[in-house]
C-alpha cells in the first residue's frame, strides 16, 4: 500500500503542482501522451475513431449555439430555426455543421466499425470494447433521430410518427408505450419537448460511454492490422507524437471533406420535404429515413409482419453485441483468413444495397432485393461466421509486428485470442 | 480494395439523396449564375424577379422569412428600401388605447402577407394553398430548375387527362394538374430597365430572386468555404510534412 504519492515529475512548476494534488495531465499523458504505448503498424484506418471524438465535440458545442436560438414548441420551431438560419449571425454556418455533423457522424463511425470488423477488433479480450462501441451506436441513432424532429419540418414530423409507431406492436402493452413516448395520442408538441430534452441530454451519455470506452481500450491497448498481440517494446511506439501528429493530419484532410458539404452542398445529404413545416393533416408521398438509418429501415420493411419486421430490426442491431461470441475464429485480421475477407466485403456490398433499398418504395424488385439482402445479413452473422471457424485454414501469421518471419498455424503463438479469455 | 470500396461509399451516399428526391418528370436544366462553388446571383435579374414576385405571385403567395432591409442584397439602398416598404400596410398593435391599427411597412417589417391565415389563403383559392415561397427551391426536389419549369409548364392538356374545375395542366407538376393558375403571361409585367418580359424571362427572373430568398447567406457561404477550404489543404500539407519527419526519426532508430 502506497502511503503517500510521489511528486509527479514535469518540468513546469506549476502543472507539477497542480499534477500533484490533481493527476489530470498524468491522465491525459496516459491517454494520448508519450506514456500511452501503441503498436507501430497502424494504419490510416486507425484515424477514424478519434476523428468520431472530434466530430462528437464539434457535434456538441454547435449543438449548444443551436439551443441558444432555437423555441422548442410546434408553432415556432421551425421559424425559429428560419430564425438561426437567416438572422443569428453565423447561425446559417452552425445549422449548416449541426446538419451535415450528423451524417458525417456517421460516416466516420461506420468506417470505424467497418474497420472493427475487418480487423476483428471485437474479439477477445476486447469484446466489452466493441460492445460499448455498440452501445454509442445505439445511442447515436437516438439521439440524431430525435434531433431530425427539432426543425419540425414534414420529414421531423412523419418521421417521428412513423418510428414511435413501431412500438404499437408490441404485443398489449404496444399503444400505452407509444402514448407514453410521444405524451399524448399523437406527434404534437409534448413530443416535441420530450424529444427537445432527450436529445440535449443524449449526447452527454454518450460523452459518458465513450470514456468507458477509451478505459478499456486502454486495458489491452489498440489491436493492429495483423491482428497479433504486441510481444516487446520493439512492436511499440507512444502515441505522442507519432499518432498525435497522423491523427491531425487525417483531422485536416477530414475537415476538408466536411467543408464542401457544409459550404457548398449543406443540404445534399438531406431531403427537401424538411423544408416544408410539419403538417398532420397531409402524409408525404414518401416517408424516408436519414441515410443514417436506411439498412435498418430496409430491414423492417423486407419482413411481412409488422412484429417480425421491427423484431428484425432490432435484433440486426443487437446481433452486434453477441458477435465476439458467434465468431470463434482464434485469428483477428482478414489478412491472414481468406475465406472471411471474402464474405466481408460480401457484407459490406449487402450493407450498401440495404442502405440503397432502405429509401426506394418497398414493390417488385426492390421489395426481393430488399429480402434478400436482408436474409444474407443474418445469414452472415448466424450461419457464415460461426462456420468460418470450422472450414477456414487461417494462413501462417507473423511471429511479431517488427518480426516478419511467418510462423504456420495460429493458436500457439498467442495469434490473437488466447483461449483461456474467451 | 479498401479504397475502391471507401469511393464506392462515398458515390452511394450521392445516389441516396439522388433517390430520395421527388420522382417529377426533369424539367429544364438551366445554367444559372448562382450554381458552382464561385456562383454568384445577378442583381439585375434579381431586381426583375422582386418586380415578377410583387406584380405577380404576391397576390396569392407569401414571403414571410423576408423582410424588407434584406433586399439591400439586392443592390437597393437604404431610401429605396424605406420608399419600398411603405407601399404597403401592416398591420400593428395593441397601441396604448388596446387597438390594433395599421400603418405603413417599415425595413424592418417582413414582407406582408397576402391572407390572414391559411384557412383564409386556401378559402381564396379554391380550397388548395399556395404555399409560403420564402424556401420554396430548397423545398422540391430539382430546387430552381423545378421552380422554372413549372413556371413554364402550363401546356395544352392531353386528350387523355380531364381537367376539373379549378385545376390547370402542368407539364412539370406531379400529377399534372395543378391549383395555381398559369401566373405568367407575356408583357405581365413592364420591366423597369426595359427588359422584354417573355415568359421565360419572368420565369428565370422570379426563379432567381426566389433562389436568394431560400438561400440569401449562398454568396457568403461559398465566399467562407473557399477560405476555410484552402486553409484545410494547407494544414493538411503542412501536418503531412511534419508527420513524415517524425516518422521519419522512427525508421532511422530502429534500423
Ligand atoms: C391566383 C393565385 C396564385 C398566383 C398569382 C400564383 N400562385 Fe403559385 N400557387 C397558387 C396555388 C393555389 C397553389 C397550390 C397549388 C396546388 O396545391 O395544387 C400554388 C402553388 C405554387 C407552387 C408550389 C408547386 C408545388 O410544387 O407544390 C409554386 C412553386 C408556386 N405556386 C409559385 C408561384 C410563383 C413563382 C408565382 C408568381 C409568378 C405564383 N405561384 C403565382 C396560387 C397562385
Ligand atoms: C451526438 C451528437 C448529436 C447528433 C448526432 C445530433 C443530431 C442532430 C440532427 C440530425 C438535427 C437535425 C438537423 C436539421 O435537419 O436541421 C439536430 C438538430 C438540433 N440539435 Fe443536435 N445532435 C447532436 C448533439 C446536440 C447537442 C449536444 C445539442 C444541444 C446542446 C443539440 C441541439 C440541437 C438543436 C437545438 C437542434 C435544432 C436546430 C436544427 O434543427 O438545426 N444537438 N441535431
Amino acid at each position: 500500500m502506497k502511503i503517500s504519492p510521489p511528486e509527479s515529475q514535469f518540468k513546469n512548476p506549476i502543472i507539477n503542482w497542480i499534477d500533484t494534488r490533481l493527476p489530470i495531465f498524468t491522465a491525459m499523458n496516459e491517454a494520448v501522451g508519450t506514456e500511452h504505448p501503441t503498436p507501430k503498424n497502424l494504419n490510416y484506418w486507425w484515424n477514424f475513431g478519434s476523428l468520431a471524438g472530434v466530430v462528437l465535440v464539434i457535434m456538441i458545442i454547435t449543438g449548444i449555439a443551436l439551443a441558444m436560438n432555437y423555441t422548442a414548441h410546434v408553432d415556432h420551431a421551425f421559424d425559429s430555426v428560419e430564425r438561426i438560419m437567416r438572422d443569428v449571425n453565423g447561425g446559417w454556418l452552425i445549422r449548416y455543421i449541426h446538419m451535415n455533423g450528423a451524417s458525417f457522424f456517421f460516416i466516420v463511425v461506420y468506417i470505424h466499425m467497418a474497420r472493427n470488423l475487418y480487423y476483428g477488433s471485437y474479439k477477445a479480450p476486447r469484446e466489452l470494447l466493441w460492445i460499448l462501441g455498440v452501445v454509442i451506436y445505439l445511442l447515436m441513432m437516438a439521439t440524431a433521430f430525435l434531433g431530425y424532429t427539432l426543425p419540425w419540418g414534414q420529414m421531423s414530423f412523419w418521421g417521428a410518427t412513423v418510428i414511435t409507431n413501431f412500438f404499437s406492436v408490441i404485443p398489449f402493452v404496444g399503444e400505452p408505450i407509444v402514448s407514453w413516448l410521444l405524451g399524448g395520442y399523437t406527434v404534437d408538441n409534448p413530443t416535441l419537448n420530450r424529444f427537445y430534452a432527450l436529445h440535449y441530454l443524449l449526447p452527454f451519455v454518450i460523452a459518458g460511454v465513450i470514456l468507458l470506452h477509451i478505459v478499456a481500450l486502454h486495458r489491452f491497448g489498440s489491436n493492429n492490422p495483423l491482428g497479433i498481440d504486441v510481444k516487446n517494446d520493439k512492436d511499440m511506439i507512444p502515441f505522442h507524437p507519432y499518432y498525435t501528429i497522423k491523427d491531425f493530419f487525417g483531422l485536416s484532410v477530414f475537415l476538408a471533406i466536411f467543408c464542401v458539404f457544409v459550404f457548398f452542398v449543406p443540404n445534399l445529404l438531406g431531403h427537401p420535404e424538411n423544408y416544408v413545416p410539419a403538417d398532420p393533416l397531409s402524409t408525404p408521398a414518401h416517408i424516408v429515413p436519414e441515410w443514417y438509418l436506411s439498412p435498418f429501415y430496409a430491414i423492417l420493411r423486407a419482413v411481412p409482419d409488422k412484429l417480425l419486421g421491427v423484431l428484425a430490426m432490432f435484433g440486426a442491431i443487437g446481433i452486434l453485441f453477441i458477435l465476439p461470441w458467434l465468431d470463434r475464429s482464434p485469428v483477428r485480421s482478414a489478412h491472414f483468413r481468406p475465406m472471411y475477407k471474402v464474405f466481408y466485403w460480401l457484407f459490406i456490398i449487402n450493407m450498401l444495397a440495404l442502405g440503397y433499398l432502405g429509401v426506394q418504395n418497398p414493390e417488385g424488385i426492390y421489395l426481393i432485393l430488399g429480402r434478400a439482402c436482408t436474409a444474407w445479413y443474418f445469414i452472415h452473422f448466424l450461419i457464415i461466421i460461426p462456420l468460418l471457424n470450422v472450414i477456414e485454414t487461417p494462413k501462417a501469421l507473423p511471429k511479431s509486428i517488427s518480426d516478419p518471419i511467418f510462423s504456420s498455424g495460429s493458436s500457439e503463438l498467442g495469434a490473437t485470442t488466447p483461449r483461456g479469455q474467451k | 480494395m479498401m479504397r475502391t470500396v471507401f469511393i464506392l461509399m462515398v458515390f452511394s451516399l450521392f445516389s441516396f439523396s439522388v433517390h430520395a428526391s421527388d420522382p417529377l418528370e426533369k424539367g429544364e436544366n438551366k445554367s444559372w449564375s448562382f450554381l458552382g462553388p464561385f456562383g454568384t446571383y445577378n442583381k439585375s435579374s434579381l431586381q426583375r424577379g422582386l418586380q415578377v414576385y410583387t406584380e405577380v405571385c404576391s397576390s396569392c403567395h407569401s414571403l414571410k422569412y423576408i423582410a424588407y432591409r434584406n433586399l439591400s442584397d439586392l443592390g437597393y439602398n437604404k431610401e429605396e428600401i424605406k420608399a419600398f416598404s411603405a407601399n404597403f400596410t401592416v398591420m400593428d398593435g395593441p397601441n396604448d388605447d388596446g387597438e390594433m391599427f395599421e400603418r405603413p411597412g417599415r425595413p424592418s417589417d417582413h414582407f406582408v402577407s397576402p391572407y390572414p391565415n391559411v384557412n383564409a389563403a386556401k378559402a381564396a383559392n379554391g380550397g388548395a394553398y399556395p404555399p409560403d415561397l420564402s424556401l420554396i427551391t430548397k423545398a422540391r426536389g430539382g430546387g430552381a430548375d423545378y421552380l422554372y419549369s413549372l413556371l413554364i409548364g402550363y401546356k395544352e392538356a392531353p386528350d387523355s387527362i380531364k381537367v376539373l374545375e379549378g385545376m390547370y395542366y402542368n407539364k412539370y407538376y406531379s400529377g399534372n394538374l395543378i391549383a395555381m393558375p398559369q401566373p405568367l403571361y407575356d408583357d405581365g409585367v413592364v420591366y423597369a430597365d426595359g427588359t422584354k418580359a417573355s415568359i421565360e424571362q419572368m420565369a428565370s427572373d422570379v426563379t432567381e430572386f426566389l433562389s436568394w430568398a431560400a438561400e440569401p447567406e449562398m454568396e457568403e457561404r461559398k465566399r467562407t468555404g473557399i477560405a476555410a477550404i484552402a486553409f484545410l489543404l494547407i494544414m493538411a500539407v503542412l501536418s503531412y510534412m511534419a508527420k513524415q519527419q517524425i516518422w521519419a526519426n522512427l525508421k532511422k532508430k530502429q534500423t
